[in-house]
């Protein structure tokens, strides 16, 4: 026992709970619903989770530091139907540029953001609904009530999704969703290693620590929200490849999913504790939630949402309460260790509680 | 240092100024503006935002935040059209529709006051949850064919040349006022979004507070919803979608801080003015709706950036000072 606490963190705990209960899911909607272990089911949750998982881990890396953005909504909107836009009207542009482009621009938009945030000291929760109405307005403006067709856009974007990486089993790991994975690990990597990583969790965990301690908190708050945006912008690449058709509401109400699916997974919203592996599970879970109700016949599919809803205040409310114990398990245990050698300040504990 | 133009200094003062230049430049473009109709019809285009907005300044005061009030008036005015169409009477309908804004109120203070989850996520997941009731109940459809009494109500005038909401509007506001600015439980609500931990050491009741102010804030939104219903004539799952942004929007713009401990129902009053001479000068414009919402958007930025900015300036300019007189002290 004490040999698995010293392994295993309270937080990692979190995520292999999660993982069992996507598995739990997974099994109960088998025997619900017919054909559902097919690897059909696996390539459309796969490609469906792309867009939110992608957005998701953006909006981690903001919420570590104790800020929110909701704007991403809009900023995928607007990524997918101005790079379509410009597609449609150009379809010789290499699909680097392209993705280069999406990503690019996502970051502006997300600079902007940061830039209001971190330098003019305005609350994120203001900054993002604010620029939320606003690129969703220029957005609709620039397009005057166009669409982006399928049909107007080059082959290799259209015969996107249904690419394949690889094959495990039968199950085919689509282009989009190896995107996303990537995106999860690389930044799964910062978040735990590198010092800029690092640094979010101080900064959100506490920021008159962090400036007192010389954090260029400034910085790296503007720097989470460049991500955020510049993977909004990936999204948006994503969504449109996915859709094809692009109206001026593309994206609306993927902020509050992609907050969903972090908060399940686990980051809390006061900053400072979660992992993108965490939201990447969350985003996960939401979607196979999502994805079955559809196909299972005993419910309304007009359940999903008020269902979606019940989920995230349980899965929040079991973390609150059940991580709380286990985080004071693991401390009681490690001032027995230090206690033994030297005596503890009594009051010691109150800090990590 | 106190002038008479001190006032100015303060933001209800800057939004007075902003709003007699923009209810100025109106009245000598548009005949007809300084008109009782014109301002009764401006203010029922968005009352029931406006109303929801009143209590929405107590939590944001209390430094909390209530997403889930748009869902909560589109789940009441469903509840009350589907079970109109399912047969009740429309005042038991109506009934039901805001014994459910209870309810909710007292689910949503149960996850916040006794479990102790943030209000953000609560009201966040109520927002989806309460959506997700509405269209449970009324799938795709949409259900119209009120009594007429009840829809007089919503779009005729009542007493003089106002309609119900608005009576409605103008009792709460007064009540709201005197609960907040001149009662007991007005000063706890600041007192708590001040800190809350210095509240409690205060022998403050935060729980209890908390807690009633998200019942209140539940309730109204569902009477709000049903005044919505009123005012449509019929009901939809997709109704009032949207809304918290404004609302929360008229809030802030009002001078209330998000962190709560900060801020009056007076500016409130002055932003909601504002935002509505605004959408209608813009209207008159022939601006979208579209626009007119992102104007509302960045003025919100602004009206937070501008007093920061200053307050960078300043001391930067301060400390410039302070760098230039230093070798004559030394």
């Amino acid at each position: 026992m004490n040999a698995l606490r010293r392994r295993f963190q309270p937080e990692q705990i979190r995520e292999l709970v999660l993982i069992v209960l996507i598995i739990g899911i997974i099994i109960f909607f088998g025997t619900q619903i017919e054909n559902y272990f097919s690897p059909r089911t696996f390539t459309r949750i796969s490609t469906s989770v792309a867009v939110v998982a992608i957005v998701a881990v953006g909006q981690t890396l903001v919420i570590l530091t104790r800020n929110i953005d909701l704007s991403v909504g809009s900023i995928v909107g607007f990524t997918a139907y101005v790079v379509g836009t410009i597609l449609s009207r150009n379809n010789d542009i290499p699909p680097v540029a392209v993705v280069l482009l999406a990503v690019a621009m996502g970051a502006v938009m997300g600079s902007i953001n940061g830039l209001l945030v971190a330098y003019g000291r305005v609350p994120a929760i203001i900054v993002t609904l604010g620029t939320l109405a606003l690129y969703r307005t220029i957005l609709v403006e620039i397009s005057g009530a166009n669409s982006v067709l399928t049909n107007e856009l080059p082959r290799w974007l259209v015969n996107l999704p249904p690419v394949n990486v690889f094959t495990i089993g039968a199950l085919d790991i689509r282009l989009l969703f190896f995107t996303a994975l990537l995106v999860v690990i690389i930044f799964q990597f910062i978040a735990s290693y590198a010092a800029w990583g690092r640094r979010l969790y101080a900064i959100g965990s506490n920021p008159d620590a962090a400036r007192v301690a010389g954090f260029p908190a400034q910085r790296i708050v503007f720097t989470a929200f460049v991500l955020s945006g510049a993977l909004a912008g990936l999204a948006g690449f994503v969504f449109l490849a996915r859709f094809g058709n692009i109206t001026v509401v593309a994206g609306q109400g993927v902020e509050l999913q992609s907050v969903a699916a972090a908060v399940v997974g686990g980051v809390n919203i006061n900053g400072g504790l979660g992992s993108p592996f965490g939201a990447f599970l969350g985003a996960i879970l939401i979607d196979v939630i999502d994805n079955s109700l559809i196909r299972w016949l005993a419910i309304s599919e007009f359940w999903r949402d008020a269902l979606l809803g019940l989920l995230i205040l349980l899965a929040v409310a079991t973390d609150t309460v059940i991580m709380n114990r286990l985080r004071k398990l693991w401390l009681r245990h490690e001032l027995q260790i230090s206690g033994s050698d030297a005596p503890v300040e009594k009051g010691g504990a109150h800090h990590a509680v | 240092m106190q002038s008479k133009w001190s006032f100015l200094r303060r933001w209800e003062g800057l939004l007075l100024v902003l709003l007699i230049m923009i209810v100025t430049y109106n009245a000598f473009n548009t005949p007809g503006y300084l008109t009782v109709n014109n301002w009764v019809n401006l203010f029922q285009l968005s009352i029931e935002k406006i109303i929801v907005a009143l209590i929405m300044t107590f939590i944001i005061i209390n430094a909390e935040i209530d997403l889930s009030v748009a869902s909560m008036m589109g789940l009441s005015a469903c509840l009350a059209g589907f079970l109109y169409a399912g047969g009740m009477p429309m005042e038991g309908a109506l009934a039901v529709g805001l014994l459910a804004g209870i309810v909710a109120g007292v689910f949503n203070s149960f996850w916040i006051g006794i479990v102790g989850l943030p209000s953000l996520v609560v009201t966040l997941s109520g927002l989806i949850m309460y959506r997700g009731l509405a269209y449970v109940l009324l799938e795709d459809r949409s259900i119209g064919n009120f009594p007429a009494w009840f829809n007089r109500l919503g779009q005729q005038p009542l007493i003089g040349p106002f309609p119900l909401a608005m009576i409605i509007f103008f009792v709460l506001l007064v009540f709201a006022i005197i609960i907040l600015h001149y009662s007991g439980f007005g000063r706890y609500v600041y007192v708590i979004g001040n800190s809350k931990e210095v509240a409690r050491y205060a022998g403050v009741r935060v729980q209890r507070t908390k807690m009633l102010l998200f019942v209140a804030s539940s309730t109204i939104a569902a009477l709000a919803g049903l005044l919505y219903a009123a005012r449509l004539g019929a009901v939809r799952g997709d109704m009032a979608t949207g809304f918290e942004l404004d609302i929360i929007t008229m809030v802030l713009l009002g001078g209330v801080s998000i962190f709560g401990g900060s801020g009056s129902l007076w500016g409130v009053l002055l932003s909601v003015l504002i935002i509505l001479n605004l959408r209608n000068g813009m209207g008159l414009a022939n601006l979208s709706g579209h626009v007119q919402t992102g104007v509302i958007g960045v003025l919100l930025i602004l009206s937070v950036l501008a007093p920061n900015l200053f307050a960078i300036v300043r001391t930067n300019w301060s400390r410039r000072r302070a760098r230039a007189t230093e070798p004559n002290g030394a």
